[in-house]
């Protein structure tokens, strides 16, 4: 349980009482120019509408991980080597998209 | 009062990191973000163990909040420059209670920890060691924060802001969407409560929009009543210290309060109403 509305650790592992079949989880990595994962990247999640939803910063791993429902998503990385941003068309599952971020 | 007066730019903070009298002070909720880096010289709030009461569900008293600062080397003439994660909603939160403790000149890093990591601005790891002060809290302004009889008392006569998310305030979710469902036993919103998410009143890159967009967010798109008092909430009472800043801090209305209780402790209490779906409800 979080006593806060931040985002928890996005290199953590699935945690066990989460169905894959039932939920609809956007998951991928943010990388730079070189294709070196990028640490400390903002990824926001934005809505069918452009609203924004939800926002996670990538961890070592580069990582982020977002609980949804399925339908149109836009995924926005902000880093410090540029942003980039991505549409998704989410079904029930994983579904995984890189963010390729540039100047 | 004007923006200055209550946020500094990135540029600024850079500036001044060295100035006597000017402290930064960064608050999370994960302390393993300024253990990692934070901005040269700046010392720690951890929101939940330093901010909340250990005890009981409240946060820190007159007394508590004295030592706090003085342990920190935090002076009553200072200038404090709060900042943190998730665009300043923890830096705003401890923003509300320096000024609920009568602190004179404290502000916010517009941004926060994200623009300056947007920019590529230095962090370090040091440790920051400050010598301890005497400092000397005023007691609490209740004129900015709200309780529950008062909230409910404000349905249909003041500005209630719920700063949720949408699906949050409908009823369709208890939580945010990256979080596990939780605690509050029923879902929907406060009677009359307008619905403004509190991610409309930031900037992509965490800084706050210009006065002239907020005015037009809160008073054009949602109608606010400029005439009337306005209460701010949320889910436990940060993300609404947030709207409270620009609603207060930057547009300068005088009346308006935090209800740090929020949906947990009003959508936990027995015989109020509460209202669902989209549109705000009657009282």
């Amino acid at each position: 349980m979080s006593d806060s509305c931040a985002a928890p650790d996005q290199d953590a592992a699935l945690p066990a009482s989460v169905d894959i079949e039932k939920e609809t989880v956007l998951t991928g990595t943010v990388v730079n120019d070189e294709g070196e994962l990028v640490q400390g990247a903002y990824v926001r999640l934005l809505d069918g509408s452009g609203e924004f939803t939800a926002e996670v910063v990538t961890g070592e791993g580069g990582q982020f991980r977002f609980f949804a429902a399925p339908g149109k998503w836009t995924l926005r990385a902000l880093s410090r080597y540029g942003d980039a941003t991505g549409e998704v068309e989410a079904d029930r599952g994983l579904n995984e998209t890189k963010l390729a971020v540039s100047r | 009062m004007a923006r200055e007066d209550v946020l500094v730019t990135a540029d600024w903070a850079e500036e001044n990191l060295d100035t006597p009298g000017v402290v930064f002070v960064e608050v999370d909720e994960d302390a393993s973000a300024y253990d990692y880096g934070h901005i040269k010289g700046a010392v720690k709030i951890d929101w939940k163990d330093d901010l909340q009461d250990p005890i009981r569900r409240d946060f820190v008293n007159q007394e508590q909040f004295s030592q706090l600062l003085s342990e920190r080397g935090i002076a009553n003439d200072d200038t404090v420059v709060l900042y943190g994660g998730n665009n300043n909603w923890f830096a705003a939160y401890a923003y509300w209670y320096f000024k609920l403790y009568g602190h004179e000149d404290v502000k916010l890093l517009d941004g926060g920890r994200k623009k300056w990591e947007l920019d590529a601005r230095e962090v370090t790891a040091d440790v920051v060691k400050r010598e301890a002060t005497n400092y000397i809290a005023k007691p609490l302004d209740w004129d900015l924060r709200a309780k529950r009889d008062e909230v409910e008392a404000a349905i249909g006569a003041k500005n209630l802001i719920d700063v949720r998310s949408p699906d949050e305030y409908a009823g369709r979710l208890l939580a945010p969407a990256h979080l596990p469902q939780e605690q509050s036993q029923r879902a929907g919103h406060i009677p009359t409560a307008l619905s403004v998410p509190w991610s409309k009143a930031a900037n992509e890159d965490g800084t706050f929009k210009s006065e002239a967009e907020l005015r037009e967010l809160y008073v054009g798109e949602a109608g606010l009543d400029e005439d009337k008092a306005t209460i701010a909430y949320c889910r436990i009472g940060e993300r609404s210290s947030h709207t409270w800043f620009a609603l207060r801090e930057l547009l300068g209305y005088t009346d308006v309060k935090n209800y740090d209780g929020s949906w947990t402790e009003y959508g936990s209490l027995v015989g109020v109403p509460i209202a669902l779906g989209d549109e705000p409800g009657t009282k």
